[in-house]
């Protein structure tokens, strides 16, 4: 039978260049955001407008409103076709949208104001601030409850943490993904990007849930054979499912991304990824983590490289 | 075929006939009465602000550093907001407290929001106040007795210097115009032409003789010109107040302040017993109502301000849903074929399924109701994906059960009971990521990520119940109608 845990190493590996690169694209934000990603003002607070005129517009000319009234850090984008802006700016004080929407008027043209976003710097912090708690508390719920569930099966510390692992595993990837996005693209993480974020940890726990319980199944059956081939074979059972369950769900928000309204492409997107690496992860990470474990991979593999270092001094 | 599976069969016939009967568009609605007991219910699509537009503010209590906001006072203001925002005659407004010191507002489909939002955020506070012989042009702040110390009605003359006019006031009222104040005829402060609004070098304290607490009622009329008005009427404490201080003080003004600012000057022509008036200051008629509403329910207790805004325009809302609907049938469709192709049989019965769950979903959309807002359609699509989950895990499962030898009965039971301690243990995770949404959205007025989480709650819990309750009698139905023949096929059955 194939041998997926045999070859774990390929899949680290695999990880790792990921994550790598999203590192990377995290490290990168930093320097210019000073935040591992792009974010929207549900975080940092300020202003969001998006207005549809009716002829083409020249995004100075609207930046022109804002920086005339002392707000010269805003930026002002065309989106869809060359009709529609997008600014964000930061706080507007009262009375001023009526005022730059009425001047804009005047000058460019007739307007339709699309939506209007304003976040208060306070509201933005402690956005950022239960963000965090939100994931944090997730990840540890999940792996309580994890090790709770698998309590009868020895060692049972060990599933609920390779399943966090593997959770965060998708977290980071999800994240570097979607810092590389915001460089080259500009996407801007908002509430909803949180939103995803928090959906992908629950289904890659889930799919990585169905694995778990195979592996407690199999063990007291087939007692005898070494634990990575257990595990093995409960990979091999399930990759059916897994994979047909992940192809619906991919069905579904394709048609989403393609046919859906713009609103929430990037929202989808996110799920995309964080989806496939969900299915991923349950494969290739948990469940190899767990024969790692078992055998005592790590520190074999740290020995050895101190050996050779030592060898060569 | 036992009994109970044929009992099971025509629950869930009732429950798909009564699905579709709450999902059917134009559903009239629930409106009975049964003896003392009487259910008045629409059922419809409630949809969120970002699917038909509106405005959604958060408020917060601007307290002074440090200070902390009384809980009485907060509800005593969430009631009052809630009060304002019903007089706006907005469809399915909101009104919720959010932690210990906000207070979030969501007004669909409002066509103003600016002054919607000033409607309910000023403090509403009116005052009648005696300005002696000073004019107060209009937009002028003032300091009052009643907001500094809270003092208010008749009070003893000090010694104004009344006879060397203040710097404010040129005070020469044109014979044909003059503000007055007469029980018939109307406040109306016609400015006298020459009048300067040069601050006062003295912090002057206005006594305040009645205040909003002591209006008994307020409406919208028209002054001979049809211009927008208020009429008043003072409670019994009001009008005894007032009629005293107009009948010491004829000829002097009366100015008329809200939240501080002078909205109106007139001058005192002779004393009013009847506890009425009138109120003309220039108002446009959206700025009359604003004030009715404002000063019918009362002042605020605790000042508020915006801390977060969200408009969406109605056109960017109606395309979305366009949009979305279409997008999901496409993607359920797709759905629907992959089972049929790679599961046969059973992805007809998983189809059926997938159906009544998508039916029973949405039903309870429109019963609790869920409002649904776009993220939360996608959550809702997303579970559909999700849902079939539990199906195809309880049919890999018979696939090997059966591929192991065993008769088709024990088959399916070991399918279902094999599988259900995965499913139920794989969908508590995403729950539980549900929950903690919900409460990350509840306490920022994200309506959007609080929609998801409970379409997604929804779904995944309704999909529990579907996969194992119908799914499974479905199967044993039609095994034990198709019997025999189904056994010798293995291609119908997907082996």
């Amino acid at each position: 039978m194939t041998d997926i845990v045999g070859h774990r190493r390929w899949s680290f590996l695999l990880s790792a260049l990921v994550i790598a690169a999203g590192l990377v694209a995290i490290g990168i934000s930093y320097a210019r955001f000073g935040s591992p990603l792009r974010l929207s003002i549900d975080f940092t607070g300020g202003a969001l407008m998006e207005l549809a005129f009716e002829q083409r517009v020249q995004p100075g000319e609207v930046r022109q409103a804002f920086v005339a009234r002392g707000y010269g850090d805003t930026v002002v984008q065309t989106t869809l076709d060359e009709k529609t802006v997008l600014i964000r700016s930061k706080e507007l004080k009262e009375g001023e949208r009526a005022e730059i929407e009425a001047e804009l008027r005047e000058r460019i043209g007739p307007l339709t104001e699309l939506r209007f976003d304003q976040v208060g710097p306070t509201v933005g912090r402690e956005v950022t601030r239960s963000a965090t708690l939100a994931i944090a508390a997730a990840a540890i719920v999940i792996m309580a409850f994890i090790i709770f569930a698998w309590r009868k099966v020895p060692h049972a510390l060990r599933y609920g943490v390779c399943a966090t692992v593997a959770t965060l595993h998708d977290v980071l990837v999800t994240m570097g993904i979607f810092a590389i996005l915001g460089l080259l693209l500009g996407w801007e993480a908002d509430s909803l990007f949180l939103t995803a974020m928090l959906t992908v940890t629950g289904y890659s726990v889930q799919d990585t849930i169905v694995v778990l319980d195979r592996i407690r199944e199999n063990i007291p059956k087939r007692r005898g054979e070494p634990y990575a081939q257990v595990v093995n074979r409960s990979l091999l059972e399930t990759v059916h499912r897994s994979l047909a369950t992940q192809l619906n769900a991919i069905f579904i928000l394709v048609a989403i991304l393609f046919f859906g309204g713009a609103t929430i492409r990037q929202f989808i997107a996110t799920l995309l990824v964080g989806l496939i690496t969900g299915t991923y992860s349950s494969i290739f990470t948990a469940a190899p983590l767990l024969v790692v474990w078992e055998n005592g991979d790590i520190g074999r593999f740290f020995r050895r490289l101190l050996g050779r270092s030592h060898a060569r001094a | 075929m036992q009994q109970r599976d044929i009992t099971l069969l025509m629950l869930i016939v009732l429950l798909t006939a009564i699905a579709v009967w709450v999902v059917w568009p134009g559903n009239p609605g629930v409106h009975v009465q049964l003896g003392p007991i009487r259910l008045d219910r629409d059922i419809r699509v409630h949809r969120g602000l970002d699917l038909q537009g509106g405005v959604q503010v958060v408020l917060e209590a601007d307290m002074p550093e440090g200070q902390v906001v009384d809980s009485g006072a907060m509800a005593a203001a969430k009631a009052i907001v809630e009060n304002r925002v019903n007089s706006l005659g907005v469809t399915e407004p909101l009104v919720q407290l959010a932690g210990s010191n906000r207070i979030v507002v969501e007004l669909p489909g409002i066509s103003d929001p600016e002054l919607a939002i000033d409607t309910l955020r000023e403090t509403g506070l009116l005052e009648f106040i005696d300005a002696g012989n000073t004019f107060l042009p209009p937009g002028t702040v003032v300091r009052t007795s009643f907001t500094q110390s809270g003092e208010y009605g008749i009070e003893t003359p000090t010694p104004f210097p009344t006879s060397t006019p203040t710097p404010l006031v040129t005070d020469t009222p044109t014979p044909t115009a003059s503000p007055t104040i007469s029980p018939t005829e109307v406040l109306s402060p016609t400015v006298p032409p020459e009048v300067e609004a040069t601050p006062t070098p003295e912090v002057r304290i206005f006594h305040t003789v009645i205040t909003g607490q002591h209006l008994q009622a307020a409406q919208i009329g028209q002054d001979e010109y049809g211009r927008p008005e208020i009429h008043f009427q003072l409670t019994d404490e009001g009008s005894a107040i007032f009629a005293q201080h107009t009948a010491a003080n004829v000829g002097s003004y009366l100015a008329i302040a809200l939240d501080g600012e002078v909205i109106s000057s007139p001058r005192i022509q002779n004393a009013i017993t009847e506890g009425s008036g009138r109120i003309t200051g220039g108002f446009s008629i959206d700025e009359a109502r604003s004030l009715v509403i404002q000063l019918r329910y009362g002042a605020l207790p605790v000042p508020l301000k915006v801390i977060q805004n969200r408009t969406v325009g109605p056109t960017l809302g109606q395309d979305s849903v366009a949009k979305s609907t279409r997008a999901g049938v496409i993607g359920v469709i797709v759905v629907l074929l992959f089972m049929l192709v790679y599961y046969r049989l059973h992805g007809v019965v998983a189809d059926f399924a997938l159906l009544l769950y998508g039916l029973v979903t949405f039903a309870l959309f429109k019963l609790i109701p869920v409002t649904l807002t776009l993220p939360g359609v996608a959550g809702f699509l997303f579970s559909v994906g999700t849902a079939v989950d539990a199906n195809i895990l309880i049919f890999e499962r018979m696939k090997e059960e059966l591929r192991q030898g065993r008769s088709f009965a024990s088959a399916i039971r070991a399918g279902f009971d094999r599988a259900w301690t995965s499913i139920r243990d794989s969908n508590s995770s995403t729950l539980i990521t549900c929950i903690i949404l919900y409460w990350f959205g509840s306490n920022f007025g994200a309506s959007m990520v609080k929609g998801f989480a409970v379409t997604l709650f929804l779904g995944v819990f309704v999909s529990m119940f579907t996969a194992i309750l119908v799914t499974r009698t479905m199967i044993r139905v039609l095994y034990a109608v198709g019997g025999e023949e189904l056994t010798d096929s293995s291609w119908l059955i997907g082996l």
